[in-house]
């Protein structure tokens, strides 16, 4: 697949409505920064919002200026024929609340300091970032949207989307996610943090004003990450024990390849994002819990849903495991609500969602299928 | 043109009621069942492509190995429980058919009867029998349990489990004089006694 929508463009909306946040803080005004690909049809009923994941944002798919090195983080689904087929949809990509790629996060500018936000930023859940979302749909004349769909984090606001939102969402595509995380996820969000929060170039959240970057931290962080994202099998079949030299030097530079590979990632990582808005992300992720209003019950908590459900697990995915989309499935099914679910093979881990894979596309497209006919 | 065994299960379900079709291929069946019967409920399949075939068809499929059981469906959610034509390739067929009747009130079992003429003439003539309702070659069937009607009776006896009503056709027509001879296809609608 390689048809691509060609060069797109961010755009940006400020809100000055305040924004009442889970944690009670309440945030007087923001912008959120969004991307759309496709034609809303004349009774907006073909809107489809795409929910990012931990590192991603508004950028889904095309690119910007014809550079390749731009492509969009889910370029391979969304577009042009494409499983979320863009010539029969209006997708949205949007950048949450927190985020570091133009949204209002800790990285803006505090109206009321005129510094960057920094540590003063709130922390965020995933029904704030799903209200935010309501309201650029309102601003976008959207009242029901197709579908919302996600990945990992991503799903959780798909999911969210139908508690919140009942009546404002058709179909909702949760794609290797979770109604919450188990203790081992926190764990590594933890060790995560703690990178971060003890690099000391964090200056406690504020390093924006020293003008450093918490960088070896949130390098840390990133590879650690990336290990819970691959399978054992996928980093052994892609790296194996290699070495980059032909025997060891028995030092600690980088010998293996793995270490190089994490590294690089780590880097690049580093340098893009911020590490605020990666401390921001993961408290989201951990907070999730929508059973926790409803005595715990996840049954109880979707028993307000009202739209239609895929749900997609992938085989080497144990950060997420399929037994997790799987609770998901069954308190869909106690509440007698429309669902399928797919639990794809794939060597990829939780990295999987990202992956082009023929079954997986192949019943994202069949369901996208049947998206269109509601929206006829 | 809709499969006759498809139709004699159409019969057997009520309008608007719950159905859980398990080993539901490409939902053929379920998609029939929705449009006429107005049913609703799930397919179950483990099978990617016809994971995909059943979603094409607007059926609710869930993918998943029959042989865990229906773990996680709720006690008597369903009104009925379709096993069609798959009883014979499972592992657990005892394990199964009471887990069928715990999340469904009825229960719906079809399956090649092994005791029908032209499989007992086969194995007679010294060959593994194949037929219609039986294609594959001895070597690569995935059917494991085969039975006849008198076996699949029995069962239900042991198990507990009453006939409500039997149905017993050979290609595409009803069979009613010695159904255990006569009987290329086997369908039972059973209940669990209390």
């Amino acid at each position: 697949m390689n048809l691509s929508l060609g060069n797109v463009q961010p755009q940006t909306k400020r809100f000055v409505e305040p924004l009442a946040l889970s944690s009670g803080i309440i945030l007087p005004e923001y912008e959120l920064v969004y991307e759309t690909y496709g034609e809303l049809n004349q009774n907006k009923s073909n809107a489809v919002l795409i929910c990012h994941a931990l590192s991603g944002n508004h950028h889904v798919a095309g690119l910007y200026n014809d550079d390749p090195k731009t492509i969009g983080w889910w370029d391979n689904m969304v577009g042009p024929g494409k499983p979320i087929d863009t010539n029969r949809f209006f997708v949205i990509g949007v950048n949450n609340l927190g985020g570091c790629h133009g949204s209002t996060g800790p990285s803006s500018i505090n109206p009321a300091t005129q510094q960057p936000y920094g540590a003063d930023f709130p922390f965020v859940t995933v029904e704030d970032w799903v209200l935010s979302q309501a309201r650029l749909a309102d601003y976008l004349g959207i009242e029901c949207f197709a579908a919302v769909m996600g990945g990992s984090l991503g799903g959780m606001q798909a999911l969210q989307w139908s508690i919140s939102f009942p009546e404002r969402v058709k179909h909702a595509l949760v794609i290797a996610s979770a109604p919450k995380l188990s203790a081992q996820n926190i764990g590594f969000n933890e060790v995560a943090r703690q990178a971060i929060t003890t690099d000391p170039h964090f200056f406690g959240g504020d390093f924006y004003q020293h003008q450093v970057v918490p960088h070896r931290g949130l390098r840390l962080a990133r590879m650690l990450g990336h290990i819970t994202y691959l399978s054992d099998d996928a980093m052994m079949e892609k790296f194996g024990r290699d070495l980059i030299t032909s025997t060891p030097k028995f030092s600690l530079d980088v010998e293996f390849e793995i270490e190089s590979y994490l590294r690089y990632q780590g880097d690049k990582f580093a340098d893009r994002f911020d590490a605020n808005t990666y401390l921001i992300m993961t408290k989201a992720l951990d907070y999730f819990d929508p059973a926790q209003k409803t005595d715990n019950r996840l049954d109880f908590a979707l028993s307000v849903a009202r739209c239609r459900f895929l749900i997609v697990s992938f085989t080497s995915d144990w950060r997420f495991s399929p037994s997790r989309s799987e609770e998901i499935v069954e308190a869909l099914m106690k509440n007698q609500l429309s669902v399928s679910y797919a639990e794809i093979e794939s060597s990829q881990g939780h990295d999987s969602f990202l992956m082009e894979n023929d079954d997986y596309f192949s019943v994202v497209k069949a369901y996208m299928n049947n998206v269109v006919k509601d929206t006829l | 043109m809709i499969r006759f065994d498809h139709q004699v299960i159409g019969q057997w379900i009520k309008q608007g009621s719950r159905v859980l079709d398990l080993g539901c291929g490409d939902g053929q069946l379920m998609k029939y069942l929705q449009d006429k019967y107005h049913v609703s409920g799930y397919g179950v399949e483990i099978e990617v492509e016809r994971v995909v075939s059943a979603i094409a068809n607007g059926v609710n499929v869930i993918q998943r190995d029959l042989e865990s059981g229906l773990l996680g469906f709720t006690e008597q959610s369903f009104d009925t429980v379709i096993l069609s034509q798959t009883l014979q390739a499972m592992r657990k067929t005892e394990f199964l058919l009471n887990d069928m009747l715990r999340v469904g009130r009825e229960g719906i079992v079809t399956f090649p009867n092994f005791g029908y003429w032209k499989n007992r003439w086969q194995v007679l003539t010294g060959y593994m029998p194949k037929s219609e309702d039986m294609p594959y070659e001895w070597h690569n069937t995935p059917n494991i349990h085969l039975c006849t009607l008198n076996d699949f009776e029995r069962l239900c006896e042991r198990l507990q489990i009453k006939v409500i009503e039997r149905h017993v056709i050979t290609e595409g027509k009803s069979v009613h004089l010695a159904p255990n001879l006569l009987g290329g296809l086997a369908m039972y609608r059973v209940t669990k006694i209390t």
